[in-house]
């Protein structure tokens, strides 16, 4: 490829491609002798481990080429002594050289200038070069593509100063190296700087690694071979990148760390580490200045931790002390953590933000090595300690063989938790020990008491604002104010303490082409989780959430003093006018505050805008020389001359200057503002820096709301501004968990956005960093925009006036904002399809496409070019097969009606196009019929996804996000949930239902190509897609999905119907599919993998041009679901969350449904009107084939000379870039995905099984497995179901027994009739979707552990099983039986988040659980053998659950179990249960959720209810005061 | 828009109307009164609609969820505020617009609508009761003035927001009361007169002139206003009724209904005339079977008519929603109005060949025809008719506005259809000169009317200022 690349490897920014959105995952691991001796064999070991984790990693376009692997390894020094003599010099003892691993360019002259420049910098740092060595590597190991882009390889050897201790001389060479990298990249005469890294340079480790797969590593660096290369650990990283570009340097281990994961929150922690510089000072290095920047430009989000690691290593604290810094445990809500490990973490967090996101990270610094896991636990990482004191760590178990009986003992690593290996003591340092020393370093807990502001304890203020109810409706309009706002977004926050909740999506226009007065808010997009890293759940695993923040004046990081927590303490960001008071007067040593007015000249536009924000800035910077630390940004005093700035423009234009100047990390910036009144608005004032917001506006017209009587009766204003707070909070919680952040700390500051419709120089001055693509408006149209709203304030009002704008964002208003779905086109498409009108859709088409008088959506401002030919009609591929490629969107089955949904497959099936069952499943009686829905998706909550649904199937799609509320999950309400949902979806009648806003087995894209591979083993025919959400970087997610082996990849837009969703959510999270499906293109077919995948798009395509705007942006199937349903009699009510539709469709009460009047014909004849209009548009392009439209973008252009004040300013020449590749490169899918299917297990087990399928005969096999072995059991199940049904074959007709370490998804999908025995171990997700299969899993026969006290299993095991049973001897990882919906399981121990979700079924826990167990959990039991009595204190969420005592029927229930399970497994544990049952008994608690018991009649536990009642208060107090 | 539950658990109710029998005994309103309590479990009906067809089923594009909200949860004041945002004269609309709102309602394609129309007029009635509706001088004065000439509904709207915006605004009206057809076409049974005075009183307290008796054209000369006035607005109505031209039109007691129906307004209001078109005892037979023909059907019953017979040339239209007209579009439907209820014949797909008469020219026979259906009404060979025929009333629309006088003498251009033609700014071809109402788009509702002259009010301002606040 020859495209122009940055110095990391990557292609430069182009198009809609930006290398900054690249991420990566993998699978890592480590072995070490405890003992310290090195040994060939460790590093042996090591690279097979890398290898049994090949299946983490992946390979592009070239299959011989990787992602990147790589190994860290102590010095060998025997090896390299040995070697440096055959070189002519001699290495001193060990410990006083050092050695770095050098890429170098490969031409010959600029080598010798990076040479020159080591070995200058060397000398000058005091240190003496022995000499280069050139590492011998063989080419022809690796890949055409690696070898392509391979960098010269050498070893430089560096003698310490005499006398210089090794700790100095490690830091000496950490400046040598920042030296040289940065000399290097400035260095004029070496050109090919992408060739140029140091991956390591140290006199105790070194790293091999490369654009590699796992296997070449050794065969490269054949040295690796060599029995003179010894250590004592060897730590090593599998890479899955989203790309196929060669990058060598991107490869890990880095030089502390590997890091499977992402760091969500990376563009704030850089931007925060930078800011922090300028107060950073050491004396351990002569001139820190050198070492800057810290986290250089352009690596990934792994490297830059990696740095930062390094740096705050290198100036003196332990790795370990580090580690719990950036990455530290969820510690702000557990009650439970004792004072000192809390004022550890607490003082810290004074210090610096989390690093925030789902990390297994593993580091060394050649004295200890050890791994850290984030607070959520959301990557896997398994551990076994030999008897000969070795150890092993991986993301996944039985990566290397070891005997049974040599086991000592197997551990997983827990959320938060810390795994450390101590060289130089022998021993693995417990978490518990670790972190007690870490917490008695220094007296954390004194000097937070004796610095520590609490904002509650500062003194009363002299004086507050009121409400000012004479000007506030002059104010409320000055600011923009509509009458929606105040009606559909503050009134039920002010009420239920929660946003409200609204259907459809959004069909308004972008800001940027709204005719109305914008907020500038409005012009950002928030961006979230999708594949790479997982959403999270706010309410359910609320525990690791955090809005805790610390104001006050950063000191140097490097340092640790009393004076580092003299911080104001901030329980939640929003600031009553109280609070904001006391700030305002505080003046408590370094906090001193002043009021900087926000405001400008109304009259001056644009030029005076700017004028004012160039004097706000000056005035900050001079505050901050007064000693000022904290800043008010404050827009009070509005009047006739003087208009708000908007307020987020104030804030980023200070920050950036600040950052600018070196001298942001001195203030804290505080927003008094009237312009703030929804989520989205407080959510980017935090996002873009602010540490707390006053919305006095908000806050003064709830004082008038109350005041007026407009809430309901009892609702005084302070409760009422209690329930905003609560609902600002909780949005903003949910937000930061859709981007999977935890903390606002991290949130601050870490611009998680997109601006759509922002021009650059605007951007750059004040959203620097911001990704901005299509240009648009500057300051000059927001001053205008500022202007409208100050006439409209400052013109007298009359008493018939209405007195705020009518809004209509949310439902259509005449003279409210613009609606694609209004009455005409609502009601022109209905009387279209009614009356087989083509020329009435033409009228409604017409309509819709006319964006002349009103812009809405980006394609408006699209034309065709018109260079070729025309062609006569009769020539274009005929309306039959266009429809082909239409589908409805997923709706699911309890969202709509049976009715709605069954109307709809009929007509798909009979025009040939799919429609989609949604996430709800599908009613087994559908599935041989022409009520079918082709396409079956596989969403979050699993519903009804059972083996028999999946092979049902022609296409199977993961649901990752929704455009409606991408990085959500999703709620059907109780009342929605009849008899024949609860069947279809199994779960019970009455009981809500949530889908969790990740899926429990996708935390990354290794995990995504996992579940591919699971549902292409259970339906071998059907294709498999993967739904993403349109936003910056979905080109380069798409491109990881290729990778990991999906069909089809669908693009939506951020518009996207729903039946319910928070309203920030609908309109302000994803962007258009324009952006993202043309970005989707230009990233496949750059990486060169387009010609693999099909690509789909959907959201709002309503006519013919819309189809064809994006056949030539790069699509070559659509999705519509808001057309169909209003062709089916949809009138766009938007109430489909309220279950009261009036037209039957998203409904399911009787009455309603019985008005249903929608006919598959009305849908027919609109899919083929609208195939009709595709080819009037082909014919007129001179196109004949539809296949030849596809990702013709060179036959789009902008409109010319758009006249609008707004849209002039668009410029879409990045969505219509078209990437210079050779013909030869596909841009439409050309090719089939190769799924690696042929070396599964099954086709083994189906081999043995033959007899049994065909017959019914039992059969029976013994098997070895291992860990490559996956998802072993599910292609049978699959050849069942086909033959069986879920009804499958009776018990035990198939047997299995399996000895060794299973892979992942062990007996997932398993069918009725077949038990898979296995005695080992096994990874994550045994179980998952289980349908009636049984698993057994024990220890091996000889292993001398105590089961119940070792891991057996791994994460997510049973996510999402419908019915079947499991016996587990041991103890399961983190969130064992989620979503659970019917099986039966009994297991000796589970991690945090035990039966979460659950709704149906059996769980019967014979040991520990960790915490939050039962969360979210609506249905079903679980049993818990509590004998410490912690669970019932601490562990289990009792939020929705009872525990009660077990009755009569429960105890013969779980005896009957336990008996079983002793059976199946020969537990020890439940033998001595069972001996000392009558003791046990007792001791059992019966976990019962309210729902359930709601349902069936059951009255709540009085006991329980006040157990619950206070911890209800608890919480309550302390995470939302 | 109600409680959300609402239209499942309530079902249309209007107030009911005073027996049939009884109130053909007088002039006065049909309507019983209605609980205020009703009202609101009505506008409980409304279903908060993502997509409100109902407001732009309304010319006005009346805020309706909003208020029917407001009325729900007894703000009254609150919804009179929004709907005098929308709308000058809701108790106008409130008691006589057709409702197309209604035909628009969500609810409506599959249940009974909710009752927009009343909930309308209880709001502003209850307003007034209160005492809430005050006149709104303007705050600032602009000095312009401006003629508004015809004072029907579009020249009340318009002159009011127009004085609302600080000018100074003179409406002239030809007849010796304001209101035009509001005054004299519709019959007090249906609107009582002193609604039109009541909002009179409000108006002259914001600053406009009313100046009746004055016929621009005629007795007031056009070159005056162009003098006097910056802008002059037409609202004059389409006054000029569509005739019949068949053998005997000229017999006496064969007239038009703008003829008859005004008499007996000017009675009820007091007046004494010399001689009346009256209906008792008479053969009375309407031609023309729309609300015009529906007023003289309900007058002619309370003049005590002998037979009274309504004609139409179209077709019966079907007794539900025609499949031409679906939803939301206004329905073609048989409407039965309160002046059916009282009795008389009505017939469809009748055409009139000719009328005969006694010795002195007196109208006495109609002479009929059933016809086919349009567009050609082809007459069914062998289905003549005749019927006995007292009094003829023609009430079969207008055809625009009356071109001679002050249309002529300020030369603005006409269009294909006889209305007088002006740009998007409603702006005739004379400068300064603006028209709206009927005489701009033909023959219409009241409703239109407000709406016409709300916009011509925007754009006038517009015009004078350079910016408006009107909306």
């Amino acid at each position: 490829m020859n495209q122009a690349v940055t110095n990391t490897g990557l292609p430069v920014q182009q198009g809609l491609y930006d290398p900054q959105n690249e991420k990566d995952a993998c699978g890592l691991g480590f072995i070490v002798n405890i003992n310290g001796e090195p040994s060939h064999d460790i590093i042996t070991k090591g690279i097979q481990i890398l290898i049994n984790l090949t299946h983490r990693g992946a390979c592009g376009c070239d299959p011989e080429t990787g992602d990147g692997a790589g190994i860290l390894i102590q010095i060998p020094d025997k090896f390299f002594r040995r070697e440096c003599k055959t070189l002519g010099f001699t290495l001193p003892p060990v410990g006083e050289y050092g050695v770095g691993m050098v890429f170098l360019p490969v031409e010959h002259t600029q080598r010798l200038v990076a040479e020159g420049i080591f070995e200058r910098i060397a000398v000058e740092e005091g240190l003496a070069v022995l000499g280069w060595r050139d590492t011998p590597v063989y080419g022809d190991a690796i890949g055409r593509v690696a070898r392509a882009s391979q960098p010269y390889i050498e070893q430089i050897f560096i003698r310490c100063a005499p006398g210089m201790d090794q700790d100095t001389f490690e830091r000496k060479l950490f400046v040598v190296m920042k030296r040289v990298e940065r000399e290097v990249l400035e260095s004029p005469e070496i050109k090919d700087k992408s060739f140029f890294y140091i991956p390591s340079l140290s006199s105790r480790t070194i790293i091999y690694k490369g654009l590699l797969l796992a296997p070449q590593i050794a065969n490269f660096y054949r040295e690796l071979s060599d029995s003179d290369a010894m250590s004592a650990l060897c730590l090593v990283h599998q890479r899955f990148s989203t790309n196929t570009f060669p990058t060598w340097q991107l490869a890990h281990p880095f030089r502390t760390i590997c890091h499977n994961g992402e760091i969500n929150t990376v563009r704030g922690n850089t931007n925060w580490m930078y800011a922090r510089q300028s107060v950073m000072q050491s004396p351990l290095f002569d001139d820190i200045n050198q070492l800057f920047p810290i986290i250089p430009a352009n690596g990934s989000d792994s490297a830059a931790l990696d740095n930062a690691v390094h740096m705050l290593r290198m100036s003196g604290r332990e790795l370990p002390h580090v580690m719990a810094m950036l990455i530290p445990e969820a510690w702000d809500a557990d009650t439970t953590m004792y004072p000192e490990k809390r004022a550890f973490y607490e003082y810290h967090a004074s210090l610096m933000e989390p690093w925030d996101g789902p990390a297994a990270v593993a580091f060394t610094d050649g004295k200890v090595i050890g791994a850290t896991l984030d607070r959520n636990g959301l990557r896997p990482a398994r551990y076994l300690v030999t008897n000969d004191n070795i150890l092993i760590m991986a993301s996944e178990t039985g990566v290397l063989p070891v005997k049974p009986e040599d086991v000592k003992y197997k551990g997983r690593l827990q959320p938060g938790r810390m795994l450390l290996v101590d060289l130089h003591q022998k021993r693995i340092i417990p978490d518990e020990e670790l972190k007690r020393n870490l917490a008695s370093r220094r007296p954390y807990g004194q000097w937070l008491n004796e610095n520590q502001i609490d904002l509650e304890k500062l003194p009363a203020p002299s004086r507050v604002h009121g409400t000012d109810f004479d000007t506030l409706i002059q104010r409320q309009r000055a600011f923009g104010y509509t009458d929606e706002d105040i009606r559909a977004l503050m009134t039920p926050m002010a009420v239920n303490g929660e946003e409200a909740i609204g259907s459809m999506g959004t069909d308004t226009p972008l800001a940027c082409l709204s005719d109305k007065p914008q907020v500038l808010f409005n012009y950002f997009k928030q961006l979230f989780a999708q594949v790479t890293n997982p959403p999270i759940d706010p309410i359910r695993e609320e525990l690791v959430m955090s809005l805790t923040s610390y104001i006050g004046n950063e000191l140097n990081i490097l340092d640790e003093t009393p004076q580092h927590c003299h911080t104001l303490k901030l329980e939640h960001p929003i600031l009553t006018n109280w609070d904001l008071e006391k700030l305002r007067r505080v003046s408590t040593s370094d906090l001193l505050a002043t009021t900087l007015p926000a405001l400008y000249h109304v009259s001056g536009g644009g030029l005076e805008l700017e004028r004012a924000l160039d004097s706000l800035c000056k005035r900050a910077s001079f505050a901050i020389k007064s000693g000022y630390s904290v800043l008010i940004l404050s827009d009070r005093n509005v009047d006739a001359e003087s208009a708000p700035i908007p307020s987020l423009l104030a804030l980023t234009a200070v920050h950036n200057h600040l950052v600018r100047e070196g001298t942001r990390t001195q203030v804290a910036l505080i927003i008094e503002s009237g312009e703030p009144r929804e989520v989205q608005h407080f959510c980017l004032l935090i996002g873009y820096g602010a540490s707390a917001v006053n919305p006095y506006l908000a806050i003064e017209t709830l004082e008038d709301l109350a005041q007026k009587g407009m809430l309901p009766p009892g609702a005084t204003f302070e409760k009422a501004l209690k329930q905003y707070k609560k609902a600002i909070n909780k949005g903003l919680l949910k937000v930061f968990s859709k981007m999977g952040i935890s903390t606002l700390q991290s949130y601050r500051g870490a611009q998680i956005f997109e601006a759509i419709g922002l021009n650059k120089s605007l951007v750059q001055k004040y959203f620097t960093g911001t990704p901005s693509r299509i240009e648009g408006v500057g300051l000059d149209v927001l001053a205008r925009e500022g202007q409208m709203k100050h006439d409209f304030a400052f013109r007298p009002i009359t008493e018939s006036d209405t007195e705020l704008e009518t809004g209509g964002s949310y439902q259509y208003r005449i003279r409210g904002e613009f609606h694609l779905l209004n009455p005409q086109t609502v009601s022109k498409l209905q009387h279209a399809v009614q009356q087989e009108s083509f020329a009435t859709f033409k009228e409604f088409s017409a309509l819709v496409n006319d964006q002349s008088r009103q812009h809405c959506t980006l394609r408006g401002l699209m034309n065709f070019k018109r260079g070729a030919k025309p062609v006569s009609i009769d020539e274009v591929e005929p309306a039959k097969e266009i429809v082909k490629r239409f589908a409805t969107g997923a709706m699911s089955y309890g969202s709509i009606s049976k009715e709605a949904h069954e109307t709809l497959a009929q007509a798909m099936n009979t025009l040939g196009g799919r429609s989609n069952t949604g996430e709800g499943g599908e009613d087994e009686d559908r599935f041989k019929t022409n009520r079918r829905s082709s396409i079956k998706q596989v969403a979050s909550g699993r519903f009804g996804v059972t083996t028999n649904y999946l092979v049902n199937a022609d296409e199977l799609q993961i649901k990752i996000a929704q455009g409606a509320k991408p990085g959500e999950g999703g709620q059907l309400p109780g009342h929605k949930v009849d008899e024949n949902i609860a069947r279809t979806r199994h779960s019970i009648p009455g009981v809500g239902l949530i889908s969790p806003p990740p899926h429990h087995d996708i935390y990354s894209i290794e995990d995504l190509a996992q579940l591919i591979y699971d549902l292409k083993n259970v339906n071998p025919q059907a294709r498999v897609s993967v739904k993403l959400v349109a936003e910056v970087g979905v080109g380069t997610v798409a491109a990881g999905v290729a990778k990991a082996h999906a069909d089809v990849v669908l693009i939506s837009g951020y518009d996207g119907g729903t039946g319910a969703s928070p309203l920030t959510s609908l309109k302000h999270a994803g962007i258009p599919w324009e952006l993202g499906l043309a970005e989707t293109q230009q990233v496949l077919v750059m990486n060169d993998l387009r010609s693999r995948i099909v690509v789909q798009t959907d959201g709002k395509l309503q006519t013919g041009r819309d189809v064809a705007i994006a056949a030539l942006l790069g699509a070559e199937e659509f999705g519509f679901s808001t057309a169909p349903l209003v062709t089916m009699g949809c009138i766009m009510m938007r109430k489909c969350h309220l279950n009261t539709c009036p037209v039957g469709i998203a409904t399911q009460d009787p009455a309603l449904r019985a008005k249903f009047a929608g006919k598959p014909e009305n849908v027919i004849n609109y899919f083929f009107f609208l195939a009709e209009e595709v080819r009037e548009i082909m014919a007129s392009l001179g196109i004949r084939k539809f296949a030849d439209m596809i990702g013709r973008v060179d036959l789009l252009e902008m409109k010319e000379a758009v006249d609008h004040w707004k849209a002039s300013g668009l410029d879409f020449s990045s969505i219509l870039y078209n990437p210079a590749m050779p013909a030869r490169v596909g841009r439409r899918c050309m090719v089939a995905q190769d799924h690696g299917l042929d070396l599964a297990l099954d086709y083994k087990l189906i081999d043995h099984a033959k007899e049994a399928i065909d017959h019914g005969a039992p059969v029976e096999f013994k098997l070895p497995i291992k860990n490559v072995h996956r998802t072993v059991g599910a292609m049978l199940s699959g050849e069942i179901a086909k033959k069986y049904g879920s009804a499958g074959l009776p018990d035990d007709t198939i047997k299995f027994y399996f000895t060794g370490s299973a892979g992942q998804s062990f007996g997932a999908f398993l069918s009725k009739g077949v038990t898979l025995t296995l005695e080992g171990d096994s990874n994550d997700y045994v179980g998952k979707g289980l349908s009636g299969g049984r698993i057994v899993v024990f220890p091996s026969k000889q292993s001398n552990f105590v089961p119940e006290e070792n891991i057996l299993i791994g994460n997510v095991v049973l996510y999402g099983a419908t019915t079947g049973e499991a016996f587990f001897n041991g103890v399961a990882g983190e969130r064992f039986a989620v979503r659970n919906s019917g099986a039966t399981a009994v297991v000796e121990g589970v991690g945090d988040h035990g039966c979460e979700y659950m709704t149906a079924g059996l769980v019967v826990v014979l040991g520990k659980t960790g915490k939050n167990f039962a969360a979210g959990m609506s249905g079903g039991f679980a049993f818990v053998l509590d004998e410490t009595g912690e669970f019932a204190l601490t562990l289990c969420n009792k939020s929705g659950v009872d525990l009660d005592p077990l009755d009569t029927k429960d105890m013969e229930a779980v005896r009957n179990l336990i008996e079983r399970h002793v059976q199946f497994t020969g537990s020890p544990r439940g033998q001595w249960i069972l001996e000392n049952w009558s003791s046990m008994l007792s001791k059992f608690v019966k976990v019962f959720p309210h729902e359930y018991k709601r349902v069936k009649g059951v009255p709540r536990t009085e006991l329980a209810v006040k157990s619950m009642a206070v911890k209800g208060s608890e919480t309550t107090q302390e995470v939302r005061a | 828009m109600g409680k959300v539950t609402g239209f499942l658990e309530y079902s249309r109710e209007l107030p009911s109307r005073r027996p049939a029998r009884e109130r053909i005994n007088d002039y006065f309103e049909i309507y019983q009164p209605f609980p205020k309590a009703a009202v609101q479990t009505q506008a409980a009906r409304c279903m908060d609609c993502g997509v409100p067809f109902c407001h732009t089923g309304c010319p006005v594009n009346n805020i309706i969820p909003d208020w029917n909200d407001f009325v729900y949860r007894d703000r009254w004041k609150d919804a009179i505020r929004q709907l005098h945002a929308t709308n000058n004269f809701p108790e106008f609309t409130g008691r006589i617009c057709p409702a197309p709102c209604e035909a628009a309602c969500v609810l409506g394609i599959n249940e009974p609508p909710v009752t927009i129309k009343n909930v309308e007029k209880s709001i502003v009635e209850h307003a007034f009761g209160e005492g809430w509706i005050q006149p709104e001088p303007p705050e600032f004065k602009t000095g312009k003035r401006i003629a508004v000439i015809g004072s029907g509904p579009a020249g009340m709207a318009a002159s009011q927001q127009l004085a609302r915006a600080g000018h100074d605004v003179t409406l002239f009206e030809k007849w010796d009361r304001i209101g035009g057809l509001l005054r004299y076409g519709i019959p007090d049974f249906k609107m009582e007169k002193w609604t039109i005075d009541r909002r009179m009183e409000q108006m002259t307290a914001e600053g406009v002139k009313f100046v009746t008796n004055a016929h621009v054209g005629v007795n007031v000369p056009v070159e005056d206003l162009k003098k006097d006035f910056d802008v002059i607005l037409l609202t004059g109505g389409a006054e000029q009724p569509r005739n019949l031209n068949v053998p005997g039109r000229d017999l006496k007691g064969i007239h038009f209904a703008m003829e008859f129906l005004p008499q007996q307004n000017k009675v009820n209001a007091g007046d004494h005339l010399d001689s009346q078109i009256l209906a008792t005892g008479k053969n009375v037979i309407i031609i023309g079977g729309g609300d015009t023909g529906a007023d003289c059907v309900g007058t002619s019953h309370r003049q005590k008519a002998k037979s009274v017979t309504q004609f139409e040339i179209m077709p019966k239209p079907p007794d539900e929603r025609s499949a031409l007209t679906p939803w939301p579009l206004w329905p073609l439907q048989l409407r039965i109005e309160s002046s059916h209820e009282e009795g008389g014949v009505r017939d469809w797909s009748i055409s009139t060949v000719k009328f005969s008469g006694d010795e002195y020219g007196n109208v006495k026979k109609l002479h009929a025809v059933r016809v086919g259906p349009p567009p050609k009404f082809e007459a069914v060979p062998g289905s003549e008719y005749e019927l006995d025929a007292d009094l003829v009333l023609l009430a079969m629309g207008f055809t625009g506005p009356v071109r001679s006088g002050l249309v002529e003498q300020l030369g603005v251009d006409v269009n294909v259809r006889g209305n007088v033609a002006t740009d998007d700014n409603y702006q005739t071809s004379v400068e300064n000169v603006f028209a709206a109402g009927d005489l701009r788009r033909g023959q219409s509702l009241v409703v239109w009317a407000i709406a016409e002259g709300r916009k011509a009010a925007r754009a006038i301002d517009l015009h004078l200022m350079g910016k408006t606040k009107l909306t």
